[in-house]
């Protein structure tokens, strides 16, 4: 198993991203048939009088923000301890709560305000994660089934910690971090996910975690061998999708301007590890791309308002989103993919013969 | 087809890729026999099982069962068991969450309806005639794990077996646990069940069997009967040597001269897998570690390396009192240690051969500090030379190279991060005859520059050539330390059998 593993492995560089990177292809070229206006963008004047872009692509990449910022740590989680975290919808709504009770503690909503709430709810999501961490790194349980936990209890956690079913905030500062900065066109999630992106990969920059990580997931015993502490990386993996889960979680309330425990970040935790996977990452664990993830979030985002767009029935899109990420994943096998790598140099080969 | 005999195999062999597994292999059981079945690693004990109990086909020969006609033919383990030929792994093969009734008669009971209540009757009946502390309603895991492969073994009796199998079947059990099995195979001798025996503890072997085949290579080396077999002739049948050729072979290469300097000390030292034991090395001296599978020869140095859970001891390095609780300890303290299981505990297989190299290195530099891609690709491209590894780039993943250049990669994570100590466990197992050489020529040369090595090897000619001294266990324990003029096969050999030679 593992020497095709190899051989797939060996077409370097792109290789994991092609199947992604064609899919997103697909879709935009179909976009593009169907509709030639679905890229144009605009320029309107939103609620709060501040000039906006708008449009389906900037919509796009404004929605998937949560989705993209999770899938960053969600690939790290899965790479260290192959196996994935189903918490992160509830933690991050947990981390929601949070920020609006603390919010809710200051007289007025200012920026010294926000700043703690948001170190609070970053704490709270970190200390949450670390549970689930410990039980996957120490005491060995499956990460699906000790996340599994706070999936079932997160979100009553969630609603037992701001005492009432959708408390609201209300301030401009609030509006600015879920929608536009006044003077700034571009949404403010967008440069969430580019603050959380720089930063993972200022952290991979200084530090030894993208090796340490690989090394864990793909042979935990040697790693050990090696000096490396496969408990400790497997925590950090679980702090660091807590932190991008707090952000996620204030993004997805600023933007409703209140928290919902029954709303919030729902599902997500199913898109994010979609998102890894069709980005190409092993779910086992070991190598990774974190780009693929990204990409995998906007295909996801993007398949969503490609079928709202073509007026598709809100009940009914999960099914159509279901058939074609049926066909992703399985152009992404292992199988299909080798039978396309054999079909490809046999190709080769009598062109070159010829 | 002898008299008495349950079990005749004549001309067995049996090919694979790339080598010859078996060779014209006789083997005879006979009824009411203990019979065990020895050999080094790789001697074919295990292919010949497997031959036996339809796990694998074999490639010409025959096999004669006692009370069927003609030869019998196995193509399945379900064929076996029709033969009446059973097995019991070292590794138990029952469910611990069933009940011990329900694991010796599940997936053989008849009809659709399943009458427990007879079946608990009958599985009582068994357990008491063979004298087995097991209750039919206990579920299996709350036995001990010696009662258990009892109750396994009671399982392949009640199915009427003429052959037992018994497949390392004491490497977990303590000595009580071994004796309780004994009795029972006693037993089942009395009751005219011919038992294969395999194991690595030569001890259990003298304790119990009637006779011994001893393969080697893939070849029948012979019968005996124990009592015309003393323990070191066994040794050396096992190994391949005459004992009278062994005193003349002589020694390859130059050795190096160890210095004052005690580099390396421990007292008591002892760890989750390994008994306590001292242990020191000096500067730039090579030393082995000799015994047979199974003797704790690699225990003893993964407890030096902190690799199992250390318990205690004392350790002292360059004289210093240190700590070694954790691999990071000893890196910390200049030791290096290459595993005994490549696959397992060396290699990162989906890494690359890059990554691969630097690992430790970096490691021993810290989480803050990684290297520069430019310092990486430098040293890969270094030690690729100096041991010249086979690769098709540093980017390969070290899975996808052959084993003696995985092997090297993993020398090579080693010497990058320039250890005082290196361990060097197996270094040369699975791997071809050239690299073997080059190896032991570069564990010479490190030593000639100073630093220590302790080299362990299954094959004794290599470690003869390499170590000037050689610390001899058996069944976990040091028994013997050679140096000097005891530095000959036939020495090793007779402290490895405990034939009153220990020096």
């Amino acid at each position: 198993m593992s020497a095709k593993k190899i051989q797939i492995r060996r077409g370097g560089g792109l290789g994991q991203l092609l199947i992604p990177l064609v899919a997103l292809a697909i879709l935009l070229l179909f976009n593009l048939i169907r509709d030639p206006g679905f890229y144009s963008i605009g320029v309107a004047v939103n609620n709060s009088g501040n000039r906006v872009l708008t449009g389906n692509v900037i919509s796009i990449i404004d929605s998937a923000s949560e989705l993209a910022i999770i899938a960053l740590g969600m690939t790290l989680v899965t790479a260290a301890c192959g196996g994935q975290d189903i918490s992160v919808g509830a933690v991050g709504t947990i981390a929601g709560s949070i920020f609006v009770k603390v919010l809710k503690a200051f007289p007025s909503i200012n920026l010294g305000a926000v700043l703690a709430a948001m170190l609070a709810c970053c704490l709270v999501a970190v200390l949450f994660n670390l549970f689930n961490g410990a039980l996957v790194s120490v005491f060995r349980i499956q990460p699906m089934i000790a996340t599994l936990i706070l999936f079932s209890c997160g979100r009553s956690i969630a609603y037992w910690i701001v005492g009432s079913a959708t408390p609201q905030i209300d301030s401009p500062i609030i509006s600015a971090m879920g929608m536009t900065i006044p003077g700034i066109p571009i949404p403010t999630p967008i440069f969430g996910v580019i603050l959380v992106g720089l930063l993972l990969a200022l952290i991979f920059r200084f530090t030894t975690l993208r090796l340490y990580t690989e090394s864990v997931g793909v042979n935990q015993g040697a790693a050990r061998l090696n000096g490396i502490n496969p408990v400790v990386i497997k925590l950090l993996s679980f702090v660091i999708l807590g932190v991008c889960v707090a952000v996620a979680g204030v993004i997805g309330t600023c933007r409703m301007g209140q928290v919902s425990h029954k709303t919030l970040l729902i599902d997500i935790e199913m898109d994010a590890i979609l998102a890894v996977a069709i980005g190409g990452n092993n779910l086992g664990g070991g190598r990774f791309r974190i780009s693929g993830s990204i990409l995998g979030a906007y295909i996801i985002q993007m398949l969503t308002t490609t079928l709202l767009a073509m007026r598709v029935d809100p009940v009914n899109i999960k099914a159509y989103k279901a058939v074609v990420i049926i066909i992703i994943v399985m152009a992404g096998s292992p199988v299909v993919k080798s039978r396309l790598t054999a079909l490809w140099s046999r190709a080769r080969l009598s062109r070159g013969v010829n | 087809m002898q008299g008495d005999a349950v079990l005749t195999m004549r001309g067995i062999s049996k090919q694979f890729p790339g080598t010859k597994a078996l060779n014209n292999v006789d083997f005879t059981l006979r009824r009411g026999e203990i019979h065990a079945l020895m050999g080094e690693n790789g001697a074919g004990k295990s292919t010949l099982i497997k031959v036996l109990t339809g796990v694998h086909e074999k490639d010409g020969g025959s096999i004669h069962v006692e009370g069927i006609e003609g030869e019998t033919h196995i193509h399945s383990p379900q064929d076996a068991q029709n033969a009446g030929i059973s097995t019991v792994y070292q590794e138990i093969t029952l469910c611990p969450n069933l009940t011990v009734a329900e694991n010796m008669f599940i997936g053989r009971t008849e009809g659709a309806m399943v009458h427990w209540k007879e079946y608990e009757k009958r599985a009582a009946a068994i357990l008491g005639s063979l004298g087995i502390p097991a209750r039919p309603r206990q579920e299996l895991s709350s036995c001990s794990l010696a009662v258990q492969q009892m109750v396994a073994i009671a399982r392949a009796v009640d199915m009427n077996c003429k052959v037992l199998i018994l497949d390392e079947p004491t490497s977990s059990l303590d000595e009580k646990e071994v004796e309780m099995l004994f009795g029972l195979m006693r037993d089942l001798k009395s009751r005219g069940v011919g038992i294969i025996f395999v194991t690595h503890f030569l001890e259990q072997v003298y304790a119990v069997s009637d006779r011994i085949t001893v393969l080697r290579n893939g070849e029948l080396v012979g019968e005996y009967a124990v009592r015309d077999l003393p323990q070191v002739e066994l040794v050396a049948k096992m190994m391949g040597k005459d004992l009278n050729d062994m005193a003349q072979l002589e020694q390859l290469g130059q050795k190096s001269q160890p210095g004052e300097d005690v580099v390396y000390q421990a007292e008591n030292l002892s760890s989750a897998e390994s008994r306590p034991f001292d242990f020191r090395i000096r500067k730039g001296e090579v030393n082995g570690f000799t015994g047979l599978l199974g003797s704790g020869r690699s225990e003893s140095v993964r407890a030096i390396f902190g690799a199992d859970r250390v318990t205690g001891g004392r350790v002292r390095v360059h004289g210093r009192n240190v700590k070694i609780a954790k691999p990071h300890d000893a890196m910390k303290n200049g030791i290096g240690y290459l595993p005994e299981d490549r696959k397992r505990d060396g290699i990162i297989a989906d890494l690359s051969v890059r990554d691969n190299i630097i690992l430790a290195l970096q490691v021993m530099k810290g989480f803050f500090h990684p290297m520069s891609r430019s310092e990486m690709e430098k040293f890969a491209d270094e030690y690729i030379r100096a041991l010249s590894i086979k690769t098709a780039g540093k980017d390969t993943p070290v899975g996808s190279l052959s084993g003696g250049n995985q092997q090297k990669v993993i020398l090579a994570r080693w010497l990058l991060t320039h250890p005082d100590y290196l361990i060097l466990d197996e270094p040369t197992r699975g791997i071809d005859v050239g690299t073997k050489l080059e190896i032991q020529k570069l564990v010479l040369k490190l030593a000639e520059e100073n630093m220590s090595v302790t080299f362990i090897s299954s094959e004794i000619e290599e470690m003869l050539r390499t170590c000037s001294r050689l610390i001899v266990m058996r069944d976990r324990n040091i028994v013997g330390e050679l140096t000097g003029d005891e530095l000959t096969q036939a020495h090793v050999m007779k402290t490895i059998a405990g034939g009153g030679a220990e020096a």
